[in-house]
């Protein structure tokens, strides 16, 4: 080192033409910034106006009345869509009750399965036309839509397929028959593969579907409408209508209706269960979370913050099971704050069809003011407030990744869904202390447990009252695993062998 | 020492690995790897003539494109220092040597020492030393350590490389704590591979040590590099392992100071891409020359 020190001395090659840049101004030079990578959407034909897929037909709403869905990245409209009132859902139950009698109760079981395995085809084959719709419509990053929700949509469909014709395997000796008529409405975070969750299981069994999707999202339900009547299901098996609160309020209250299925807030979950009690309808409901990610001093705490990475700021938080309180042992407190922070500055806030993008759009200004609202409540409680230091696009609805530390239990951000990327960070002493508050919430619907001994891992996960518990990993799905809550958090499963039970009347 | 899970460590490597890299950002990049490249020739037939070949190489890259940077260092057995040493006269690019009885490092202390002390007597910049794995799966950690501090004196004013040799390691927890050894012995860089074993370099295997890396700083203050080397070959890889220094580290370490990739035939796959940018179409290799 010292004799290349003392012949420093701009070099001379003998044909003086040599020029050298030295390696270690490269980077000095300016940040390697990514460039721009973002994903063609030139190709995708979005109509101007939507209407109602009922009876196989695409019909005009009798309700005469259309409204906006828009980009929530540029605030863009991007196509009208029927709003469906009480005298539509009537037309679209009936179809289904219809469909019901005339085909799909009768249809061999094998060939629902035909079916279903041509939708997942479908699936996957329009699966970047899908994935950028996802993303236009609901303002998750492309690299979302396209390597979760549309894959685990056609996997869905591929699962269910494969039950259709063994359900008598599947609930020996219990006769398994489909219940009729399933309304079916879901959320706007996970739009084609809430849908899929719903349809796929219905009709498995031999239901015939009435669907809704929600009012900021109804894109990708619309295309797999026509994915469905290029599959050429029976018409009338599976009816789209698109509409607000009011609508699914008609659908769920119909009298039509042998099954009511509903994802989305406790709030509403509660006014359905009300509406149907009494009625005789099957009901099952997928609704709030407000999970505890649990890290002891002996995790391995980089892929925990991954995890906890994953857990809060997937969908930009827009996640029923989002781990949205991180329970730490007060012992790795500061240090996992420190990493989290310094990971956190790394994530890519923008335009949500950059395949570079972690954190997409908020789906709706009516969503952002929510989150605003709650993190505006742990700042007048006198949480310390962390934050991606991002710049964020003008137009659309943004909010930075962030999570609040000295957060208490008795703290609203400790207790209410903020449904958006936003984490409170609890200490805890020991593995009881970690139970007692993992547990002490109304919720119930998923956990994360982080720690490198497995026998602690087992007993604190069977510890845990929540539908999910995920060890060293979170937000991990399958078609095979059954998904849902406890208390406040809904009842019924979906996924796996458990999701055909809500659609089934499995008595001898 | 912090645990490492296999499956959470393999799917952010993962996930990192995805990242689009087009235009700029690739012209860029490639540049910067270009700069952080040990240029590698590890042959029982090296002679002196193919070093210097080499030496030439590592200068100018691409004699239709001098404003390229060079390499960081050409990286040769003890023998044929003096022959890159000569090459290199006057020039910025380094001079790295393996030692301690390289790959294996099954020889005694006293060889490896004296092998070390003569590279450096040679005119060897850097010194690339094998860890003794023996030891380290024997347990015994501190004998591993003591080497290290060892050859680390002998360097004198030589940089030391310590290579882990991660694929006869077995687990990414004993990366981990090899590499956390390695720094605490005096390791200037932590590298991943001999390039005699394969796995060589994997994105995890970086990944961990880039962890152990970033948490010895933040202990101790001081910085110690890493270098990948063993089965990097193409300029998508390279960009990957960018990706991962940069968003683990910062964009800091996107510097020779504090990485390097140990290759031979990633630097013609570089240029390669660079031509492709610059034209649209991929040119022949015989355009590259094959030093």
């Amino acid at each position: 080192m010292t004799q290349a020190r003392k012949t420093k001395t701009a070099i001379r090659p003998a044909n003086g033409r040599l020029a050298m840049t030295a390696p270690s101004d490269l980077a000095r030079l300016d940040a390697w910034e990514y460039a721009p990578a973002p994903e063609a959407r030139d190709y995708l034909a979005i109509k101007p106006r939507y209407e109602l897929f009922v009876g196989g037909r695409w019909q005009k709403p009798k309700s005469g009345r259309h409204f906006a869905t828009i980009n929530p990245a540029t605030e863009e409209t991007l196509a009208e869509v029927a709003q469906a009132d009480a005298a539509d859902v009537d037309r679209a139950v009936a179809a289904a009750r219809t469909a019901y009698e005339k085909y799909w109760r009768r249809c061999p079981p094998a060939h629902r399965a035909k079916y279903l395995f041509r939708i997942a085809r479908a699936i996957a084959e329009r699966s970047r036309e899908l994935a950028v719709l996802e993303s236009v419509d609901g303002g998750k990053p492309i690299k979302e839509a396209r390597d979760f929700d549309v894959p685990l949509a056609a996997q869905h469909f591929f699962y269910y397929a494969g039950w259709a014709d063994k359900l008598e395997w599947a609930f020996p000796n219990t006769n398994p028959r489909p219940l009729g008529v399933a309304a079916q409405i879901i959320p706007w975070n996970f739009p084609l593969l809430m849908a899929a969750w719903k349809i796929a299981p219905a009709l498995a069994c031999g239901n015939t579907v009435v669907l809704k999707p929600a009012e900021t999202t109804p894109l990708t339900a619309l295309r797999l409408a026509e994915i469905i009547e290029q599959a050429d299901l029976p018409p009338g098996v599976v009816n789209i209508i698109t509409g607000a609160g009011a609508t699914g309020a008609a659908l769920a209250g119909h009298r039509g209706v042998d099954k009511v299925a509903f994802t989305g807030s406790t709030e509403v979950g509660k006014e359905i269960a009300r509406a149907c009690a009494g009625t005789g309808k099957r009901l099952t409901l997928e609704l709030g979370g407000k999970a505890a990610n649990i890290v002891f001093d002996d995790a391995p705490l980089e892929q925990a913050v991954e995890g906890i990475v994953n857990g809060i700021f997937f969908n930009q938080g827009h996640v029923c099971c989002a781990g949205s309180r991180l329970l730490v042992q007060e012992s790795v407190h500061d240090v996992v704050a420190e990493l989290l922070h310094r990971r956190m500055q790394t994530l890519r806030v923008g335009d949500p069809l950059d395949k570079n993008t972690d954190i997409g759009a908020i789906n709706s200004a009516a969503q952002l003011s929510k989150i605003e609202e709650l993190v505006r409540s742990g700042d007048d409680d006198g949480c310390s407030r962390f934050q991606t230091e991002c710049d964020l696009p003008a137009r659309g609805f943004w909010y930075r990744p962030t999570f609040f530390t000295g957060v208490s239990m008795s703290h609203r951000i400790a207790q209410e869904e903020i449904f958006g990327p936003v984490l409170s960070v609890l200490t805890f002493r020991t593995p009881d202390e970690a139970v007692e508050k993992a547990n002490n919430t109304p919720y119930g619907l998923s956990a994360g447990v982080w720690t490198d001994k497995g026998s602690k891992n087992f007993k604190i996960a069977s510890q845990l009252r929540a539908g999910v518990v995920w060890s060293n990993t979170f937000n991990k799905f399958d078609p095979s695993s059954p998904f849902g809550g406890y208390r406040e958090s809904g009842f019924g499963r979906e996924g796996g062998i458990h999701g055909l039970l809500p659609y089934i009347e499995a008595r001898p | 020492m912090m645990t490492v899970d296999a499956v959470g460590l393999e799917e952010r490597a993962a996930d990192l690995a995805k990242r689009s890299i087009k235009k700029h950002a690739k012209i860029q990049g490639l540049r910067i790897a270009i700069g952080c490249i040990d240029l590698t020739t590890l042959e029982g037939k090296d002679t002196p003539g193919r070093v210097a070949q080499l030496c030439r190489k590592a200068l100018t890259p691409d004699a239709r494109d001098l404003s390229l940077p060079h390499v960081a260092a050409v990286c040769v057995y003890p023998s044929l220092v003096g022959t890159a040493k000569k090459a290199l006269q006057g020039a910025e690019v380094k001079v790295a040597s393996v030692a301690t009885a390289f790959p294996s490092g099954q020889s005694s202390i006293a060889v490896k020492l004296e092998e070390t002390k003569e590279a450096v007597a040679d005119g060897a910049d850097e010194i690339d030393m094998v860890i003794d794995r023996g030891a380290f799966h024997a347990g015994r950690y501190r004998d591993v350590r003591s080497e290290i501090e060892d050859v680390k004196r002998a360097c004198g004013p030589a940089a030391l490389k310590v290579i882990l040799e991660t694929g006869e390691l077995g687990t990414y927890d004993n990366v981990r704590r090899a590499s956390e050894l390695a720094m605490e012995a005096g390791a200037d860089f932590i590298k991943t591979s001999t390039g005699k074993i394969a796995p060589a370099a994997t994105l995890p295997v970086a990944l961990v040590m880039l962890h152990a890396a970033r948490d010895f700083e933040r202990r101790t203050g001081r910085r110690v590099g890493v270098k990948v080397a063993g089965g990097i070959r193409t300029a998508k890889q390279a960009l990957q392992y960018l990706v991962i220094v940069k968003e683990t580290c910062g964009d800091d370490w996107l510097s020779p100071a504090w990485f390097r990739i140990g290759a031979s035939s990633l630097l013609n796959d570089i240029l390669m891409q660079l031509w492709k940018e610059r034209t649209g179409a991929y040119q022949s290799d015989e355009y590259f020359t094959k030093d």
